[in-house]
């Protein structure tokens, strides 16, 4: 398995092919048998049976830089990242969440109560409540600043896979591609970008709901495509699902923006991170019904389909560029460490 | 941005491209059999790679890219120089692809990982300014590129240089290589597909005489999709009627003559010579050295670099599996090379091609490789 003197690089992190693998080499041995979906499904969270309904549970470290960046912050994408993961599989309305946070020796503490007031802010708006947390500190030089932790848990009466795609089935995106990526990229390195990047990040359960509402029973698979973007949530469908996907280039929703930033530095958007969008797999008979709901509230408005699973070449997703295709290729290293 | 888009439009318009696909597999079917052609250009591999264009190609007609990549085929020995010269307290400036391509035992990251002073610059002018910046050290631009890219470095021949400023040069010339590759018998290329911004440079009446002499027609292409497509539709136009002509197929940047005062800069500060292109062999007139003039700027003459301690000939490891030689002369193509994907990766390559953004290797790996997708269902029901 690993080599003799073998290390943790930053790649292991970037949620793509070498953290897959690192979590099937280290911590899949951690994975035992449960009623529901458990660690050996390596889905977005757990889901284990409590009478005739699923407990959802997820959890989620935030480690992104800079904490403050245009369109959010530390705060807000711990509650939406959480708020999304259990989203993700179906379970909307959150029944609590808790908040660990690790601090450095000097962090100003005016910083933290923007953290927390954002934190607040932002567990209002997704309707989930605060219920517990733990506060520790290491010296100066040991952490950067701060490291957040979120696990949230929810009760769902139909838990949603990442692994339900079907031959035939439509692949929905629920708004602009790169938005997080390239907001938190272009602040970092200081690009000097002309035009307004701004993250995405926002929690999803509102969204997420009335997809539900609408395609009931075939909404069947849901992912958000954080770190690995698009790409690296596409490949996991894929896999998991044993279904080829096809991606039509022209309609995946790329702000102008966003399109000249990933241009500029050679970076395709379907690799780049989002945290306010979902892609969700429909069967065909459900498609309009599901896009309209989305595109009726705020946070779809720009939702698009963008694909479809088929049967051949199952794992692989296949770029349609409109002139010609190709395989799209899943991240492998970090295109950009500590994104969130 | 309104502009962009309506290049776009013009350029990417799907509709056009499978007009243009039909009019190929028209052409192949007439031609009767498989019909190989050759493009050299970093550029169009990528283009060609990027949108996908070999799914919507004729099934029997392959399309290779050659020796294309001046990075690729700049000889170990060459890269021995360089870091013999940074290894002996000479600041190298080059660019960034070169940084990590092996030399006979080692790259210029490996002599700068040991505390020799390598610079990467986006341009010659950067290279003259760290030489300014340096006047007590000798400052070395180790130039690389096809004759496009030595205008550069010869227009600023031409200037005002600091006294410690010389050029290692490593420029190729393209069409020498086309020679080599039309003469191999294995990798039997009936056409060829020319590089647009050289030509911009050479002019495209360059090709004639070798059009003549080979019997492979010649077509000067540009690098949006549609251009790639036109351009190949016309070269297999040319196979099909068997006439070994040249065809400009970018006439809005492209002439006959070329850009002759470029072509004056250039040849007034480079000769070709015969030279070692890795993994090709002997390119009788594929290298640019600096003439005898300017013998005060050649780094070779004047700093004399002594490889003997770089030097090793005997290839070792997984170097010995690399199939990147096979791969720019056409025989191979990368998922044929064990190595591929696997032990040679752009965080650690192995071959050169997989070194350069340009390089064959490289661009398969990012764009997914060339599986056969002409056949896979493309599109859902109802949809295009």
């Amino acid at each position: 398995m690993e080599k003799p003197g073998a290390k943790i690089g930053l790649k292991h992190g970037s949620g793509g092919r070498a953290m897959r693998q690192l979590i099937e080499d280290v911590f899949l041995e951690l994975a035992s048998p449960v009623d529901g979906i458990g660690l050996a499904a390596l889905d977005d969270g757990a889901a284990l049976r409590v009478g005739d309904q699923w407990l959802v549970v997820t959890t989620d470290s935030h480690v992104v830089h800079p904490i403050f960046f245009p369109g959010g912050d530390i705060g807000r994408l711990s509650v939406s990242g959480t708020v999304n993961d259990l989203a993700m599989m179906g379970a909307t309305e959150p029944l609590g969440l808790t908040c660990a946070v690790v601090l450095e020796d000097g962090f100003p503490l005016a910083d933290l109560v923007r953290v927390r007031d954002s934190l607040k802010a932002t567990a209002l708006e997704a309707g989930a409540p605060f219920v517990t947390g733990d506060t520790k500190v290491m010296g100066k030089g040991e952490l950067d600043g701060i490291v957040l932790n979120t696990t949230g848990v929810a009760l769902t009466r139909r838990v949603v896979s990442d692994a339900g795609l079907r031959a035939g089935d439509a692949l929905i995106i629920t708004g602009h591609v790169g938005d997080h990526g390239m907001a938190v990229m272009s602040r970092r390195h200081d690009l000097g970008l002309q035009g307004d990047l701004r993250s995405d990040v926002a929690p999803l359960n509102g969204l997420v709901r009335a997809a539900l509402l609408a395609g009931g029973d075939d909404v069947v698979a849901m992912k958000d495509p954080t770190r690995g973007g698009v790409s690296g949530a596409l490949h996991e469908m894929a896999a998991k699902g044993k279904v080829g996907i096809v991606v039509e280039e022209a309609q995946v929703p790329v702000r102008d923006q966003v399109r000249a930033a990933c241009d500029m530095l050679g970076i395709d958007p379907l690799l780049v991170a989002n945290e306010g969008k979902a892609v969700i797999g429909v069967r065909a008979a459900s498609v309009e019904r599901v896009l309209a709901a989305l595109r009726a509230h705020p946070l779809g408005r720009d939702a698009a389909v963008f694909g479809h699973a088929i049967a051949e070449r199952p794992g692989s997703v296949i770029l349609d560029t409109g002139l010609g295709r190709r395989l799209l290729t899943e991240p492998e290293g970090e295109l950009l460490p500590r994104i969130c | 941005m309104a502009k962009d888009l309506t290049l776009e439009l013009k350029f990417r318009d799907p509709a056009r491209a499978r007009a243009l696909a039909d009019a190929m597999q028209r052409n192949l079917d007439a031609i009767g059999r498989e019909v190989s052609v050759m493009h050299v250009c970093g550029s169009h591999e990528q283009a060609i790679a990027r949108f996908g264009l070999r799914a919507v190609l004729p099934p029997q007609l392959r399309l290779i890219m050659g020796p294309g990549c001046p990075v690729c085929v700049t000889d170990g020995p060459e890269v021995d120089e360089a870091v013999a010269l940074a290894q002996g307290g000479a600041h190298v400036c080059t660019y960034g692809d070169m940084l990590r391509l092996p030399g006979t035992s080692r790259s210029l990251a490996d002599a700068q990982a040991d505390g020799a002073r390598v610079h990467v610059v986006y341009s010659v002018a950067q290279a003259v300014d760290v030489a300014r910046a340096h006047p007590a050290d000798e400052v070395v631009f180790m130039a690389s590129g096809f004759e496009t890219t030595a205008v550069a470095t010869a227009a600023v021949a031409l200037g005002e240089l600091p006294a410690n400023f010389s050029i290692l040069s490593v420029h190729k010339y393209v069409p020498a290589a086309m020679e080599v590759v039309s003469r191999s018998k294995a990798s039997a290329i009936e056409g060829f597909l020319a590089a647009g911004h050289a030509a911009i440079i050479t002019g495209h009446a360059l090709f004639e005489p070798f059009a003549a002499r080979t019997g492979a027609p010649v077509v000067v292409a540009g690098f949006e999709p549609l251009d790639i497509l036109a351009a190949i539709v016309k070269l297999t136009d040319l196979i099909r009627e068997g006439r070994p002509e040249v065809f400009n197929a970018y006439p809005r940047c492209v002439s006959r003559e070329g850009n002759l005062p470029a072509q004056q800069v250039l040849w007034k500060v480079f000769q070709p010579r015969a030279g070692t292109w890795r993994g090709i062999g002997e390119v009788p007139d594929g290298n640019l050295d600096l003439r005898p003039e300017w013998a005060h700027l050649d780094a070779r003459r004047r700093l004399e670099p002594d490889v003997s301690g770089v030097r090793d000939d005997a290839a070792a490891g997984l170097e010995r599996d690399c199939l990147c030689g096979p791969i720019m002369l056409g025989l191979a193509a990368p998922h044929d090379c064990p190595l591929f994907g696997r032990a040679c990766v752009p965080e650690a390559p192995v071959g050169a091609c997989m070194v350069s953004s340009e390089g064959t290797c490289r661009i398969w790996h990012t764009y997914g490789g060339a599986p056969d997708l002409r056949r896979v269902e493309g599109r859902a029901a109802g949809r295009g």
